[in-house]
């Protein structure tokens, strides 16, 4: 069972209270943005085995949407931080390097 | 015009720990930005209560002030007080950008009172009511059973709990199950 802390209410919410929302720190690409990069924002994800963002919305709690990072295979969770922010914050990739050194995840490291 | 009847109409059921319809209360959603100190200001002086810290309800005499977001409280307050206390509001806030919505009738309220009103609530939320975690005064959104729910501790034996009206008979018919064998003894 996976256990988030939502950073906007502090609460440790457990799983049956949070509702998954994908992968983090999509950008868009509207109208006039090229095929490839219109395909790769609609339909292309990341699908590893170890460090992953994603975004969680604390449903049945305050309602905010916020970000974390976690390990999708050993469910550890390494941090979890704002919705307002386009990329992790440094003191989140600090403690992945810490914990997974040479992880890798899209352009963010 | 019709008369305001609770969803519950009344009812009561458990024994060592009692679950009964907490009846019609008036209830005002405030949102706004909280750290703003003119907000903070009019909202303690026109509820008649200091704004509750994060996870924490508020309470004073018959009104109480949850916590329910970073830009979101609700004023519990009796019936029929919640539309003075909405144009009350307007007024004082008048030019801060919020809302306050006159919201009595969405929800409904149930009293769960006894010794074994944690282990009550902690076999159908998700949640840490341990004395620890949960003291007296702290508030929590969370799920009863299948719906969304939110209580608060009055004392160490009272929680209220609030859902919204078309869902108060399956909490009450869960709580009221909950509490049918009295506490387990977890918490003491």
């Amino acid at each position: 069972m996976l256990t988030l802390t939502c950073p906007c209410c502090g609460v440790a919410a457990e799983e049956t209270e949070l509702v998954g929302g994908g992968e983090a720190h999509l950008k868009r690409q509207g109208p006039g943005s090229d095929d490839r990069a219109f395909e790769q924002y609609l339909f292309l994800r990341e699908n590893p085995k170890g460090v992953h963002f994603e975004r969680w919305r604390h449903a049945y709690g305050c309602g905010k949407w916020f970000h974390v990072a976690r390990d999708t295979a050993t469910l550890e969770v390494f941090g979890t931080y704002s919705a307002q922010v386009s990329a992790p914050p440094d003191d989140i990739r600090a403690v992945i390097f810490e914990r997974r050194p040479g992880w890798s995840w899209r352009e963010f490291a | 015009m019709a008369e305001a009847v609770s969803a519950l109409w009344g009812r009561e059921d458990g024994a060592r720990v009692q679950v009964r319809d907490g009846g019609l209360r008036g209830m005002v959603t405030i949102r706004a930005d909280l750290s703003d100190e003119a907000v903070q200001r009019t909202v303690g002086e026109v509820a008649g209560v200091h704004l509750p810290e994060r996870g924490r309800a508020s309470m004073k005499g018959e009104r109480a002030l949850l916590w329910m977001s970073p830009d979101e409280l609700l004023l519990v307050a009796p019936y029929g007080a919640g539309g003075g206390l909405v144009s009350a509001l307007g007024e004082k806030l008048e030019g801060v950008h919020h809302l306050a919505a006159d919201v009595s009738d969405a929800r409904a309220v149930i009293e769960v009172e006894g010794p074994g009103v944690r282990d009550v609530l902690a076999k159908l939320a998700p949640v840490d009511l341990s004395r620890g975690a949960f003291p007296v005064g702290a508030f929590r959104r969370t799920r009863l059973g299948q719906v969304a729910a939110a209580f608060w501790l009055e004392t160490d034996e009272r929680a209220q709990v609030i859902c919204f009206r078309s869902v108060a008979e399956y909490v009450f018919g869960l709580l009221a199950a909950s509490a049918k064998d009295g506490e387990v003894g977890f918490y003491g």
